[in-house]
């Protein structure tokens, strides 16, 4: 009776998966050509490469490293280059993977930064970042409503009434964020807890 | 921008401090970036905020290459790179230690209780995020009206977000937004 059990906690019986081990070299150009492949969330190119064309981990596997990335803090997929470097190579793995995914973005974001800088009291060039940002800001308001989608549906009150909190009080009344989550994560995993063991009883 | 080492080392601890505080990725955490390169710091004005998220959407590769861009406009390439690094550097370490530590997968039940926990308050971050941006973006009624089309498009399609892009560039250089 565990209804959003997370993929972490699947267990896998599948075969290992089939390829040899990469390389150092060979873990930095995957990486690296996920990452240019990826505009707007490197994630399902980085699950296409690891699990369907080089067969380095079973979905399983990455669903169980994704799941761990996902739950601590910080940029998941850079979580995730990391932790998967390190399963097939150690600590030179990581920092190869690592590398491999956000070495090349950075020198081209680098190069447009220069470019901005230079360039960016032109009006025509301020105009066509500006609509950019417009349909940009459309974007995340459009992935917050998705992902706001199965909680709406749950008629989930404390999640819906936690998701308003933080919503205030980092959104509109613009307090730092550390504060605001020091509060609301103990807050929301006591919560959470005290409801879990009120269903299970 | 000066760029001195004071500087640089203001990037490295307020950038290593959000990583720890980025639940569900750099995406939540972009009104704290703007509360501190726009109005703690005016490291950036807020037209120039939005132009940098701009860019970091345009450019291909993970989404927190914001911070190489407020990095760079408070020291030029050296504060892009110490401001990524230290956005990426914390989290990736705990995130190694962490998966050598849970190895196999556990049976326990908390991992499942702190992401159910944590996943309301990621989404109501990135709600802040949206309104954030869309104050710093939206300043007409054409301009509101394309952000309310490319989320409905979001919504409900799966256009490859690109185009959206791409279409709202095509609209400002027209010089209709």
């Amino acid at each position: 009776m565990l209804p959003d059990l997370p993929p972490a906690a699947i267990p896998a019986p599948d075969a290992p998966a089939a390829a040899e081990p990469p390389g150092l070299l060979e873990l930095f150009l995957a990486f690296a050509k996920v990452s240019l492949a990826g505009f707007g969330g490197v994630l399902v190119f980085a699950r296409r490469a690891i699990v369907e064309k080089y067969r380095w981990m079973t979905a399983d596997e990455f669903n169980e490293t994704y799941a761990l990335c996902h739950f601590l803090p910080g940029p998941n997929i850079c979580n995730l280059s990391v932790v998967f470097g390190a399963r097939i190579r150690g600590i030179p793995g990581s920092i190869a993977a690592f590398t491999g995914l956000v070495g090349p973005p950075v020198v081209i974001v680098s190069a447009l930064a220069m470019i901005y800088a230079r360039y960016g009291e032109i009006p025509a060039l301020q105009r066509t970042l500006a609509g950019v940002s417009c349909a940009a800001v459309g974007l995340v308001i459009g992935v917050a409503a998705r992902m706001m989608g199965p909680l709406v549906r749950r008629r989930d009150p404390v999640a819906i009434g936690f998701l308003i909190a933080v919503f205030v009080a980092i959104g509109l009344l613009r307090l730092p964020l550390p504060p605001v989550l020091l509060v609301a994560i103990p807050l929301s995993i006591a919560i959470t807890y005290a409801m879990r063991r009120k269903g299970a009883a | 921008m000066n760029g001195g080492l004071g500087d640089i080392w203001t990037l490295a601890w307020t950038f290593g401090l959000l990583s720890l505080f980025a639940i569900g990725g750099a995406a939540s955490a972009i009104p704290e970036m703007h509360r501190i390169a726009v109005d703690l710091h005016h490291w950036m004005t807020d037209a120039q905020f939005a132009d940098a998220f701009a860019i970091s959407q345009l450019s291909p590769g993970p989404n927190i290459l914001i911070v190489t861009l407020i990095g760079y406009q408070v020291a030029g390439v050296a504060g892009g790179l110490v401001a990524t690094l230290a956005m990426c550097g914390p989290t990736a370490v705990m995130a190694y230690n962490v998966s050598r530590l849970l190895h196999r997968s556990s049976q326990s039940k908390w991992p499942g209780i702190i992401q159910a926990a944590l996943v309301p308050l990621s989404i109501g971050l990135m709600s802040a995020s949206a309104l954030v941006l869309a104050q710093a973006a939206d300043r007409t009624w054409l301009a509101v009206l394309l952000t309310a089309t490319a989320a409905i498009l979001t919504l409900a399609t799966r256009l490859n977000p690109l185009w959206l892009l791409l279409a709202g560039g095509c609209l400002g250089f027209a010089g209709v937004v």
